[in-house]
């Protein structure tokens, strides 16, 4: 077994310098690697690219690193639930880049499993489309875009063990299970670390030769955006 | 009278069939689950990795790690399954999603669709919405007629930034269903109460009106 295990969030942060491109797994605030976002805060590291799905909101999450002015480049596909982004993208602060979410998804994958660029059809005609090479393939007409490349990916999984086997929970699973591998350094937040040979092979979503770093997170907050509920007949 | 936005969902929920995996964008198009048949089964795939999505939890019930692409808690059936996001969108690219519902600001008569952007007003993300639009064969867009100035959003041409060329087939608004073709907007049906000349006073772009426009009916 090779050892994935850090002792300390220290330890698996270790090497984050100013100007990174970063990672985040996460669905609003569904899935997100707190402890990381906490632990990049408080080292106050700068200028910051950041690839994630959304910017978390104006207290919690990524919307953290917003606050402390941390962020230089927002890559993201939906930025919506959050007024301080929204300043600092309107007074230019700061840089934004949308990118369709399925698009987003597949440049994480694509980095993850050696392919540099890909067809897509999303953004076709649009100006998501401007700069970039058009093919037609069977009548259809496709866009090239490029894997990312990334320092460090930081991934929010449920369970772990010490190998780096990972299984993800419910739709907490969203762009995680993608971003693994996809940076040079891809470092491992879980609920419950157990010891390698607990997990059951069978039921492993991501392998640990996609994953350098573990550490079992302190607490999790797990904050729900839309609480909607259905009142009880 | 116009419909209500529970009313164009109920509408839109007759063309949803037995065995369709449907994919519901935010607002009017999540409703649509209300109103969809219980003698048919259809699966409801949500963007950010389920399939199989069930209502909204019973108060105390709601799980942090369960919500949908609005970002709402929720709860899955018998059948469910989760997947990470590069594979939802391999099942919405790949036409594995039988039908997308979704809102939109604009429609244009040839099929154009925008819904992500008001330059220098509302710039807050296409979301899904690209992927979406660009690979569904079936896209169903749920809208008001006219927007809050009173201006039509069934237009010759989108005026705001596009999310997908040429890709809507059907809309359902507060007035009509109308088809996309060739020449213009087909106009299908009318809601109760609502004339042609109600509808075209309404529409910015070409309406082609047959000569009988029958009435809708929600069930």
């Amino acid at each position: 077994m090779i050892n994935k295990r850090v002792n300390s969030i220290q330890e698996a942060l270790e090497g984050v310098q100013d100007g990174m491109t970063m990672m985040f797994g996460g669905f609003g605030l569904c899935g997100i690697p707190e402890n990381c976002i906490n632990e990049l805060v408080t080292m106050g590291v700068k200028d910051l690219c950041c690839i994630s799905n959304n910017a978390g909101v104006d207290d919690f999450g990524l919307g953290l690193l917003l606050q402390k002015r941390q962020i230089r480049k927002m890559i993201a596909s939906y930025v919506g639930e959050n007024a301080e982004f929204e300043r600092q993208m309107l007074t230019g602060e700061m840089e934004v880049e949308l990118v369709p979410q399925g698009t987003l998804a597949e440049r994480c994958r694509s980095a993850q499993v050696g392919i540099p660029a890909f067809f897509t059809p999303a953004g076709y005609g649009t100006e998501i489309a401007q700069g970039k090479e058009v093919r037609n393939f069977n009548g259809k007409n496709y866009i090239l875009e490029e894997a990312f490349k990334a320092d460090f990916a930081f991934i929010k999984a449920w369970k772990g063990d010490h190998a780096g086997n990972l299984i993800f929970k419910g739709t907490a699973r969203n762009f995680n299970p993608a971003m693994c591998g996809a940076a040079t350094i891809t470092v491992v937040e879980v609920e419950e670390l157990v010891p390698a040979g607990s997990l059951d092979p069978n039921q492993i979503h991501i392998p640990g030769i996609f994953v350098q770093r573990i550490f079992q997170g302190k607490t999790y907050e797990k904050r729900i955006e839309q609480r909607t509920v259905r009142k009880r007949p | 009278m116009a419909l209500s936005k529970e009313q164009i969902a109920q509408r839109i929920a007759k063309e949803v069939k037995d065995g369709y995996y449907v994919n519901l964008g935010i607002g009017i198009p999540t409703l649509v689950a209300n109103y969809v048949r219980d003698d048919i089964a259809v699966e409801f795939q949500s963007e950010n990795g389920v399939l199989g999505m069930g209502p909204f939890p019973w108060e105390g019930e709601e799980d942090p790690d369960l919500i949908n692409a609005g970002k709402q808690t929720i709860t899955t059936l018998a059948g469910a399954s989760f997947f990470d996001s590069s594979l939802s969108f391999g099942m919405i690219r790949g036409q594995h999603v039988d039908l997308t519902i979704l809102g939109a600001m604009e429609v244009a008569q040839n099929g154009d669709i925008a819904n992500w952007k008001i330059p220098e007003k509302m710039v807050k993300g296409m979301g899904g919405a690209m992927d979406l639009v660009s690979s569904a064969e079936n896209i169903i867009v749920a809208m008001m007629h006219t927007n809050r100035a009173g201006e039509s959003k069934l237009l010759e041409s989108c005026s705001l930034p596009l999310t997908g060329v040429g890709c809507v087939k059907k809309i359902v608004t507060n007035l009509a269903v109308i088809e996309i073709t060739d020449k213009g907007f087909l106009v299908l049906e009318r809601a109760p109460g609502i004339s042609v000349k109600e509808i075209e006073a309404a529409t910015a772009g070409t309406l082609i009106i047959p000569n009988e426009v029958p009435e809708m009916t929600f069930s």
